[in-house]
């Protein structure tokens, strides 16, 4: 844990991105109040959502890799307080957070899962490929590193347009072995480019822990290296990674080239729905559940008179409702029919089919 | 057309390079089109490590000429995702040989970004390279891998083989909504010939047949047309009379206009400077198989590079390459 909590002001509560309406009436109408509110509606819906994955994936109604992101709900939802709707978002196999934070409805990301037309990427995706173009949200990338290169380019485009746009990016510690890092790390320095580099620190890729994969395991003071602004932050604490981003965001976009941001976090789950977890010392996963962000958020509001149990149990209420709507819908939305299967390889055949 | 091959371009006469017809395309491209910008190693001050963007830093500035690292798998995605942000870049990689440093950009992402994100992202990049051998440079910078390439959906491989393609072949690629290869033959770049002017653009889609012929069909691309057309020449002074098919693009296949040659000439040869064990030959051969077999009077020939890595060499180069003499030989054999 780098650092302790962040706190939030009153000024950072506003989001420019539309708000549900909030059904129950909260103890505290306060706007730090309200927002603190919808820091944990998030949180909770991603980790019921996936959650209700885990359920989907053990009747196999859904396949495939899942990755959970089930610990690290706090990255997703605290940077994405800081990014605005024209900002750019690339993303790994481990996106459900990523996706539902930057505004994907469930439906459409439990529709990809299922595999239906309704899909975010018409069932061609699957939970490791999940795209939303008109969010500006790029990826679902599959290929440890692959994505960074993407954001060095849409950055580069921005640039280019003088759009005073930021593309962030998400990837995690195993990411940062490969050369695709540290290639796009030094293009993006050596160009200035507008790129916010989180760097989701969950101390393992895969089975390998940090220090077996890593000779010099501080990755801010490597990223730092690079001629940019680099900083660690306790990814467990939502309030510290909305802090520390929307600073980050505040400063790139002001001309300052890349920055990045090492989360410190932690999965509670295994690798994927394969892995059998064998790798983590036991008791690690019950010592970083005492951070967990969701009841760590919760227990914070209630603390301080922002939240009680009636409040609570209307979040949830909403949440399982959004959930169970998300998918009923996939249940009924139709496949994408056999006749449909060489469509989107080039565009030259779309345009010969429509 | 009316392109001959010659050693040099004389600088007083009315001919043009192939060189000079790509960086004619590529001034044409950034002149007329904001969203375009070509980058690569050494594109700008060097010059292009070809010479084929030389000048053009000066005429279009830094931003839009732009030098990049030895960064391979990094500028081919920047190109990925500039053109998923609406941009036309060009990137050059200076040898197919380095472009497998970022094939996992090329294929995992530009070739199937479309289709993963069920056509909501087109990636409308243009890659240029190098391929080829004949220049004694050995085997890390010799290889012919676009078959590799144009094994791959989302795709389009071009490889133009003369100077009238060489100058239009950017503005089609540029065109497309999907992801581009350009394969420019080491050993064209020199190439001379006269430009035709009546020519505005190319239709790089259909294959070319560069001579016709009654006897035998010859199926070649990008450096090897020269070759297959010299053999013709040669095996017309022995009364045999060669078409010569250009493929211009190696992905998707123009089916239609080889075998529709070969049901004129029953007869057929394949030349790749690819190695025949997978290639892009094996495809053509097979193609030629399925949808003309009844119509062929002889086993389609190959000549293909010899399953070498390429050596440096002079002597051991020209005998592990597809050459007019070898085009010949494969030719007499099916008409004989
Ligand atoms: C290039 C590449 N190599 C290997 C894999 C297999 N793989 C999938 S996830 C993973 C671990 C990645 O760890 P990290 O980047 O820390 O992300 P995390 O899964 O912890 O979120 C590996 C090795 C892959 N998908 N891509």
């Amino acid at each position: 844990m780098a650092t302790a909590h962040g706190g939030t002001s009153a000024g950072t509560s506003q989001t420019k991105r539309p708000r549900r309406a909030h059904g129950p009436a909260t103890p505290s109408r306060t706007p730090a109040a309200a927002h603190d509110l919808d820091l944990l509606r998030r949180m909770l819906l991603i980790r019921r959502f996936e959650e209700r994955c885990v359920e989907l994936y053990s009747a196999a109604t859904i396949r495939g890799f899942v990755h959970l992101y089930i610990g690290e709900e706090a990255v997703a939802v605290g940077v994405h307080q800081a990014l605005d709707e024209a900002d750019a978002v690339v993303s790994t196999y481990r996106e459900h957070g990523h996706a539902l934070a930057r505004g994907i409805p469930p439906e459409a990301v439990m529709a990809e899962m299922y595999g239906r037309t309704t899909g975010c990427s018409h069932g061609r995706g699957g939970s490791m490929h999940l795209f939303d173009a008109d969010r500006r949200f790029y990826g679902g990338n599959a290929i440890v590193g692959g994505g960074l290169p993407l954001a060095a380019g849409l950055a580069l485009a921005d640039r280019l347009r003088g759009e005073p746009r930021v593309t962030c990016c998400f990837f995690g510690d195993g990411a940062f072995a490969e050369g695709e890092f540290h290639e796009t790390a030094n293009l993006a320095a050596l160009w200035g480019l507008p790129v916010l580099f989180v760097c989701e620190n969950n101390l393992y890729a895969m089975g390998t822990a940090l220090a077996r994969e890593h000779a010099q395991t501080d990755l801010a003071m490597r990223a730092a290296s690079y001629g940019m602004a680099a900083w660690a932050v306790d990814g467990m604490d939502v309030h510290a990674v909305e802090k520390a981003t929307r600073g980050a965001v505040e400063s790139v976009r002001a001309g300052n080239g890349p920055h990045f941001l090492e989360m410190r976090t932690y999965r509670f789950r295994a690798h994927s729905m394969y892995d059998p977890d064998r790798y983590r010392p036991k008791g690690e996963i019950e010592e970083w559940k005492r951070h967990d962000p969701v009841t760590g958020l919760a227990d914070g509001m209630r603390a301080a008179g922002l939240l009680d149990a009636a409040a609570l149990e209307d979040l949830e209420h909403q949440v399982a409702e959004e959930i169970d709507h998300a998918v009923r819908a996939a249940e009924r939305a139709p496949e994408e029919p056999a006749e449909d299967l060489l469509l989107h390889v080039t565009g030259r055949h779309e345009e010969a089919r429509a | 057309m009316s392109t001959r091959t010659r050693p040099r371009a004389h600088p007083d006469d009315d001919t043009t390079t192939y060189r000079e017809a790509l960086r004619e395309g590529l001034r044409e491209a950034l002149a007329s089109d904001d969203r375009v910008f070509l980058m690569g190693e050494d594109v700008g001050r060097y010059g292009g490590c070809f010479g084929v963007s030389l000048g053009l830093l000066e005429e279009f500035g830094p931003d839009r000429v732009r030098d990049t690292p030895l960064s391979e798998s990094a500028f081919v995605g920047a190109g990925i995702g500039a053109a998923l942000a609406g941009m036309r870049p060009v990137v050059e990689i200076m040898t197919v040989n380095f472009s497998l440093l970022a094939l996992d950009q090329i294929l995992n992402n530009a070739a199937t970004l479309r289709h993963m994100s069920g056509g909501q992202l087109g990636v409308p990049l243009v890659i240029r390279m190098t391929t080829g051998a004949g220049r004694q440079l050995a085997a890390q910078h010799s290889h012919s891998l676009e078959g590799w390439y144009a094994h791959i959906p989302g795709l389009r491989v071009l490889a133009p083989a003369t100077i009238d393609d060489a100058r239009h072949v950017l503005s089609a690629a540029l065109d497309d909504p999907d992801p581009v290869l350009l394969f420019e033959h080491g050993s064209l770049y020199n190439a001379a010939g006269t430009l035709d002017p009546a020519v505005q653009q190319v239709d790089l889609d259909r294959a070319a047949v560069r001579r016709e012929g009654t006897d035998v069909t010859v199926v070649a691309y990008g450096g090897c047309v020269s070759k297959a057309l010299e053999a013709a020449e040669e095996l017309a002074g022995e009364g045999i009379s060669a078409e010569v098919v250009d493929l211009r693009t190696l992905r998707p296949l123009d089916d239609a206009t080889f075998v529709g040659s070969v049901r004129r000439t029953h007869r057929a040869v394949v030349v790749d400077e690819g190695w025949r064990s997978g290639s892009l030959s094996a495809e053509i051969e097979s193609r030629i198989c399925e949808q003309a077999f009844f119509e062929l009077d002889a086993p389609v020939e190959r000549v293909c590079s010899a399953e070498v890595p390429i050596p440096y060499a002079r002597r051991l180069e020209e005998a592990a390459l597809p050459q007019p003499a070898g085009i010949a030989a494969a030719a007499r054999r099916v008409v004989s």
